[in-house]
């Protein structure tokens, strides 16, 4: 399944809907780098709120897109991650350095428009 | 003891990465783990299943639920007839890799489990067991 | 011995089931009587003085006839399941093991001495009898005294769990920002559950900001630090900051000189100037009203 890219002014929204395999995840982050050069968004939010899991490769691709949106001017937050799953996640060592967080759509929108004044 | 209860799940793509892990949350969550240790589990078996797509291709997970010393106890097997690996202490140290990735799955699901251990042969495969008990 | 030559074939391998029925069948009939002795003998002893009279002949009229279904069908499935629940309902009351254990050997005596007086004038037989019997009672005891055991440590641990809760509250001082006053020592058990319940807070109250205060923690070792950093971390990944109060600068030099990153902890003196950089990083604008010199 297709994550479905919003795009909200100067802003694009990937709401991830269900459990993603590795080869959906890959294409998400190809869609967001094709959707964020044509259209010169300023930042992106991608919403994992529905992952239950968040595992070394998601955390390797949530940072390559990171970087890769950085080069082409647009800012990245992760918005959504559960407590569990954030738990799970330092255990584990990841720690999503270089990507922005926040708790969930609305703060990530916030955090990108504060960033942007 | 032999295990109460058990789930086999044939590793050959990405989808079936996220079939084990989903079996494997089922299992943890009917057992009454915690909700942080269900998530725990499911996120060590990603990775013990992605190590077997992306390094020998195919194999299996089997998820079972075991009792000892009165205590229960949730066992993840990932097994397969892979490559091996040649330094198995050096794979169980965060940071190394040899696909040039965080090198973080390996060591991530020891610190995630209470028990880990490890087998493998070159050419013959490699099996990970771990277990996670119940609090 | 077997010289004196016998009408009957030896004893078929079926013969201990035969025997465990006729005994079955024998503890059915009698069952008014030997209840009633059970129950007396559990008085006399002192035993389960936290129940009432009735309460004790209840609970043992439930036990004699689980105790009697297990040695008709050999399964301890059904006494397991009762004896926990047992278990539970007794240990709030504060009925000890050595009750619960003497109940149940009181009932094998009981039980054994009316198979004396019943098989009296065949020795051998009465031999036969509680070789059979034996084995099955011995087996009931232990799996009552196993499930009222683990039914004891599973209430231990939920208590210790619970006071573990209450004694670290996550509090929510103003909107948007919690503190997390850390009192007593920082292992790894304690580390573990203290996160999870702050980050659960987190989520709950929408935190943005989260005050850690370790001024209450007693020795701030690496394992400690460790736990602490992670603690910062996964805060961070739900989009929370983490101001540490209450590490001492001698200690942040430790812990540096012994590998631990700290790094990535926002490290502030005291509370109060902790709570004042959580209020500017929420933007509030900050009034020092103690600065009217
Ligand atoms: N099932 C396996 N068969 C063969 N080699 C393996 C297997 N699992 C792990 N390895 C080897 O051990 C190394 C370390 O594995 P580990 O999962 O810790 O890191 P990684 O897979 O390289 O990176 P990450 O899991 O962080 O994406 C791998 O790079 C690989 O060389
Ligand atoms: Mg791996």
């Amino acid at each position: 399944m297709r994550v479905p890219i919003l795009k909200q002014g100067e802003y694009l929204i990937a709401s991830i809907q269900s459990a993603l395999t590795d080869q959906e995840l890959s294409q998400l982050k190809d869609d967001l780098l094709d959707h964020a050069g044509r259209t010169r968004a300023r930042g992106v939010v991608v919403d994992v709120t529905v992952l239950d899991v968040m595992d070394s490769f998601a955390a390797r691709t949530l940072r390559s897109l990171a970087h890769m949106l950085d080069l082409l001017g647009a800012a990245t937050v992760v918005v959504g991650i559960q407590p569990e799953v954030a738990f799970a996640m330092v255990q584990l060592g990841l720690t999503l350095e270089g990507v922005s967080t926040a708790l969930d759509l609305e703060e990530g929108l916030a955090f990108l428009q504060a960033k942007a004044a | 003891m032999a295990p109460r209860f058990e789930a086999r799940i044939r590793i050959r793509s990405d989808a079936d990465i996220v079939a084990a892990r989903r079996q494997g949350r089922a299992l943890a969550e009917q057992m009454g783990f915690s909700s942080t240790d269900v998530t725990v589990i499911a996120t060590a078996i990603s990775e013990v299943a992605r190590n077997i797509v992306q390094y020998a291709r195919e194999g299996e997970v089997v998820v079972s639920a075991t009792r000892e010393d009165g205590r229960d106890g949730l066992t993840i097997v990932a097994r397969d007839q892979g490559p091996g690996i040649a330094d198995v202490v050096k794979a169980m140290q965060p940071g190394y890799s040899t696909a040039n990735s965080l090198g973080l799955g390996l060591p991530g699901a020891r610190r995630l489990m209470d028990d880990f251990e490890i087998s493998s042969r070159v050419g013959e495969g490699t099996t990970v067991t771990m277990t996670k008990w119940q609090r | 011995m077997s010289s004196k030559p016998k009408p009957l074939p030896q004893p078929p391998p079926e013969s201990t089931a035969a025997l465990l029925r006729e005994l079955v069948a024998h503890l059915r009939e009698n069952r008014i009587q030997l209840r009633e002795e059970w129950v007396r003998r559990i008085t006399e002893s002192k035993l389960l003085t936290a129940m009432t009279r009735e309460e004790i002949f209840a609970e043992a009229t439930s036990v004699y006839d689980n105790y009697v279904e297990v040695l008709e069908t050999g399964s301890v499935e059904a006494l397991q399941t009762y004896a926990r629940n047992l278990s539970e309902r007794i240990i709030p009351r504060g009925v000890e093991t050595h009750e619960v254990v003497g109940i149940v050997l009181l009932l094998r005596d009981v039980l054994a001495r009316s198979l004396f007086r019943k098989y009296q004038g065949d020795f051998e037989l009465l031999n036969r009898v509680l070789d059979a019997y034996e084995p099955a009672a011995n087996r009931i005891a232990n799996t009552v005294a196993v499930s009222f055991v683990e039914e004891r440590e599973r209430t231990i641990r939920l208590q210790q769990e619970a006071i573990r809760e209450l004694s670290t509250p996550v509090l929510q001082v103003r909107e948007r920002m919690l503190i997390l006053p850390i009192i007593g020592v920082l292992d790894s058990q304690r580390a573990r559950q203290l996160t999870e319940q702050l980050l659960r807070g987190i989520r709950a109250n929408r935190a943005k900001v989260v005050v850690i205060d370790i001024t209450g923690v007693p020795s701030v070792d690496s394992t400690a630090a460790n736990h602490l950093v992670q603690t910062v971390e996964a805060s961070r990944l739900m989009g929370a900051r983490v101001i540490v109060t209450g590490l001492s600068s001698e200690v942040a030099q430790t812990l540096v000189t012994i590998g631990v990153e700290l790094g990535k902890i926002n490290a502030v003196g005291d509370l109060q100037s902790g709570m004042e950089e959580a209020e500017r990083l929420l933007g509030y604008r900050v009034i020092l009203e103690e600065s009217a010199a």
